[in-house]
């Protein structure tokens, strides 16, 4: 009986954190030769978008803007970190080492 | 039910460290001398911004401005004051000199290939060559020059007026299309065909071994590639390079990046050996000591110094290798005639 308890609360653990990948994805955004794999990505309020350094160089991936903030900092060669963006918009994303490198995250739930 | 249980555990345990789990590391590809002079061939067009395409008029209009001091306060100085085409489009001192009397404390950057340049300025401030151009016009530590003051003094001059109709026919005498036409000029000045770009083109004996071996340094164990990178050998880059200095740079403009203190941009090193004393500041002589800033320092190590910026331990050969290769880049520009200037 002890072991069922366990596994109900193991099975109901899996099955929210399936529920919470339903609902937030996790969308894998490369950085290569200096450039963002795409110039934009859709995504739904509650989305992650994964930065990946696939670069021999550092980056330092940030966004100033209104409400949706990030600055990542120092991001090494190899490094992925992930961002989670709320609010609807679109938010301008830039590397603050390589002006060049320029995307747009589209964030909307009728994305 | 005990082995459900950990089959469930198992899964959830697999499926956290699945999501957790980093990119594969790329591995670095050995260097080959022959793809990496792929990356080095010239474009064949300069690129115009589709609301200020080329026009002859506009590159003539822009080239008169760029040169008549009559645009500053004093009536003295120009663009063309800074930006000199003998020196490679700097000037001849270390950090340049403004209004009269007012030293500045940063080196005039060179216009050359500016066309291809992504945030204008050593700190990047300025988003279009357009924008860029007014800046120093009305700066009052350079030419002191309000835009309606400039206006009102070229409508005052008939063949001004004539040549911005011709240029800007349905646009009026204004900040914005001064800026324009002073970025067309600037767009048209491009580097000449230099020995380095006829070894790219496939003339083997176009550059010395000497060079080539600075060419192979200069993609490998230098790491120079890193940031001086494509045709025009920059990628528009801002770095900390460890000099000490008040001067926080690209700092100013994203207060909130530490990698932005004290950084610069990374400037382009066609016809570099015309451009000497080198950085933001001037403060290196000529190109051995730049060369061996990066390969052995002293860099002040604070949090924003550049991650690539390692010890190099390069020899002395080596460091005469990378020195005759940089001097292959210089090209052999048309010299810039002077224009004759309405009255």
């Amino acid at each position: 009986m002890r072991y069922l308890r366990i596994s109900i609360v193991a099975l109901s653990l899996l099955s929210g954190t399936t529920l919470a990948w339903a609902w937030g994805r996790s969308v894998v955004l490369r950085q290569e030769a200096k450039r963002f794999e795409f110039e934009k990505v859709k995504i739904k309020p509650g989305d992650k978008i994964v930065f990946q350094n696939h670069d021999e160089i550092t980056h330092n991936i940030y966004s100033s803007t209104k409400g949706s903030e990030f600055n990542i900092n120092i991001q090494r060669p190899g490094a992925s970190t992930g961002v989670t963006f709320w609010n609807e918009g679109e938010v301008e994303v830039r590397c603050a080492i390589h002006p060049k490198m320029k995307t747009i995250i589209s964030v909307s739930s009728e994305n | 039910m005990k082995s459900w249980t950990s089959i469930v555990l198992t899964l959830l345990l697999a499926v956290i460290a699945l999501s957790a789990a980093p990119p594969p590391a790329k591995e670095g590809a050995p260097y080959d001398r022959e793809s990496a002079m792929k990356d080095f061939k010239r474009p064949d067009t300069i690129p115009f911004p589709d609301d200020n395409r080329y026009t002859r008029a506009r590159a003539e209009l822009g080239k008169a401005l760029f040169f008549d001091p009559r645009l500053s306060a004093t009536g003295a100085i120009a663009c063309a004051s800074c930006h000199r085409p003998q020196f490679s489009w700097t000037d001849s001192t270390a950090t340049s000199i403004g209004a009269p009397g007012m030293p500045l404390n940063r080196r005039s950057p060179t216009i050359l290939n500016i066309g291809w340049a992504e945030a204008l300025f050593w700190d990047g401030r300025a988003n279009t060559l357009e924008e860029q151009a007014l800046g120093p016009l009305v700066a009052d530590m350079e030419m002191n020059m309000p835009i309606d003051k400039a206006v009102a003094q070229l409508k005052e001059r008939p063949a001004y007026v004539q040549m911005f109709e011709q240029a800007y026919p349905k646009e009026t005498i204004s900040g914005v299309t001064i800026g324009k036409a002073i970025a067309t000029f600037e767009r048209t000045i491009v580097s000449g065909m230099s020995p380095f770009d006829e070894w790219i083109m496939g003339d083997d004996s176009a550059i010395s071994d000497g060079a080539k071996a600075g060419f192979d340094l200069f993609n490998s164990k230098a790491q120079c590639v890193k940031c001086h990178s494509g045709w025009n050998f920059t990628d528009d880059s801002f770095h900390d390079l460890g000099f000490e200095q008040e001067d926080r740079g690209r700092g100013k403009i994203l207060p909130q990046i530490q990698a932005a203190q004290f950084a610069f941009k990374t400037p382009t090193l066609r016809n570099i050996a015309q451009r000497a004393p080198y950085f933001h500041d001037g403060s290196l002589r000529n190109l051995e000591e730049v060369v061996d800033h990066y390969s052995d320092g002293p860099w002040l190590k604070r949090p924003s110094l550049a991650e690539e910026m390692r010890k190099l331990e390069l020899t002395a050969g080596e460091k005469r290798s990378l020195v005759e290769f940089m001097k292959t880049l210089t090209g052999a520009d048309e010299p810039m005639t002077l224009p004759v200037l309405p009255n």
